[in-house]
């Protein structure tokens, strides 16, 4: 108890900070895993070999390796990022390779004839994605998209191994200042569990209010 | 900045020592995983509610908090307890415990996909349990299980670099030290980036030649 009141502050800006992490890393992984998953689908070769580049590139090496690289070998090339910027697009960048396998698997399952009712009714490539193919892949990304939310609210962890003062480094502090074990690295676990259970919570209800919506308006979908 | 191979030279060697350690770390740490989740798989489908909930939220809990944390936690808090690990110990326990949540699922889903009839015949063939288990139940599930299950100790491999924050040399850290003792940054990580696809890469394909391969018979 005298550890959450005299510590109180580097606590609260920790779970700021992994929030913050969470929010703008997921911001950048949704925005590749859009590009990424649609660019796979392209009819262009060359798009579809960079996407699948991108891919096996993130998906295949560790989270925790490309973070070192763009924090201390980047600068070294004449990129200099900050901590926050290397954390959060280390965390996006890899995340984002996953999601672009969700998007491209969800737009994939839409069924074909869909596809070929847009060409049949002349859609341009853009209008065929954009009123047909995402609309009804979007509901079935969702919980994949949770999933991944919580790993990525996970690997924010990672940050404070780049000197990012997040929950981690919060406890890493307190250890080191009291030589308390146990109270630090449990209360944060709890942080962090609570910090999940509200995104599983939002996940949940963002699926339900979506098919909430779909199921008044068939009409659109269908 | 330049590429110098004599650096690259000069780390490789102790870049393949570390991923030795990586891959042995990966396989305890897998065999556990595979060990405590099935545990964990069959007492969430244990008759008791009690029983249910709580190894639920358990695996939950380890489930939506970071390992780094774990192994924090795993590293620092049991040698006060009176239980001292060795790094690569709490490391290979640390993943073994965080995946078996993931892998219970895949036990769980494969063995409540046996058809109830199937248990039901092997009861009116009087079959003890053991019986039933090991000739009927576990035949049919194990083979749809293999592909997520080589899809995690996939994943595992490209979370073993965590395993450095509790000062495991392994393929990472062995770099790391490198990088820290002589500021060469470019080649250490460059090598660990490639030396990780080299091995995940042809193994992701592996797993998805396994899922074809699984998903035919089926």
């Amino acid at each position: 108890m005298e550890l959450i009141v005299e510590f109180y502050p580097l606590l609260v800006k920790g779970t700021l900070l992994t929030i913050e992490l969470t929010v703008v890393s997921a911001v950048i992984a949704l925005a590749i895993s859009f590009i990424v998953g649609l660019a796979r689908l392209s009819r262009h070769w060359i798009v579809r070999t960079l996407a699948l580049i991108y891919l096996e590139f993130f998906r295949g090496t560790s989270a925790l390796v490309q973070m070192f690289f763009m924090f201390y070998v980047l600068p070294l090339l004449g990129i200099s990022l900050s901590p926050f910027l290397a954390g959060v697009i280390a965390c996006g960048f890899n995340l984002g390779s996953y999601g672009s396998e969700v998007v491209r698997g969800a737009i994939k399952s839409v069924g074909k004839g869909q596809s070929e009712a847009a060409h049949s009714l002349n859609y341009t490539s853009y209008q065929r994605y954009r009123y047909v193919l995402i609309p009804q892949a979007v509901p079935m990304m969702i919980p994949p998209f949770g999933n991944l939310l919580i790993e990525l609210m996970k690997l924010t962890a990672l940050t404070s191994l780049i000197t990012l003062s997040d929950l981690t480094f919060a406890a890493q502090i307190i250890r080191s200042q009291t030589a308390m074990t146990l109270e630090p690295f449990l209360l944060i676990l709890v942080i962090y569990f609570l910090i999940a259970s509200v995104l599983v919570g939002f996940t949940d209800w963002l699926a339900k209010s979506i098919a909430k919506r779909r199921g008044m308006t068939p009409v659109r979908t269908n | 900045m330049h590429w110098d191979w004599a650096v690259a030279a000069e780390v490789f060697p102790r870049l393949m020592a570390g991923l030795v350690v990586t891959v042995q770390a990966t396989f305890v740490g897998a065999a556990l995983a595979y060990a405590l989740g099935l545990v964990l798989a069959i007492l969430k489908m244990s008759e008791n509610r009690a029983v249910r909930w709580t190894v639920y939220w358990l695996s939950e809990f380890i489930r939506r908090t970071p390992l780094l944390v774990q192994l924090y936690f795993l590293f620092y808090v049991l040698p006060d307890l009176g239980l001292f690990l060795s790094p690569f110990l709490a490391g290979v326990i640390g993943l073994g415990l965080h995946f078996s949540t993931y892998t219970s699922e895949v036990f769980r889903a494969g063995i409540e996909n046996v058809p109830k009839g199937q248990w039901e015949a092997a009861k009116s063939l009087n079959y003890t349990m053991a019986q039933t288990w090991t000739r009927v139940v576990l035949p049919q599930s194990i083979p749809p299980m293999i592909p997520p299950l080589a899809n995690y100790l996939i994943t595992m491999f490209k979370e073993t670099p965590l395993l450095a924050a509790i000062t495991v040399v392994e393929l990472f850290n062995a770099a790391n030290i490198y990088s820290n003792s002589y500021y060469k940054y470019l080649e250490p990580m460059t090598l660990v980036g490639a030396l990780f696809l080299l091995v995940s890469i042809p193994s992701a394909y592996a797993a998805m030649w396994l899922e074809q391969k699984y998903s035919r018979r089926n």
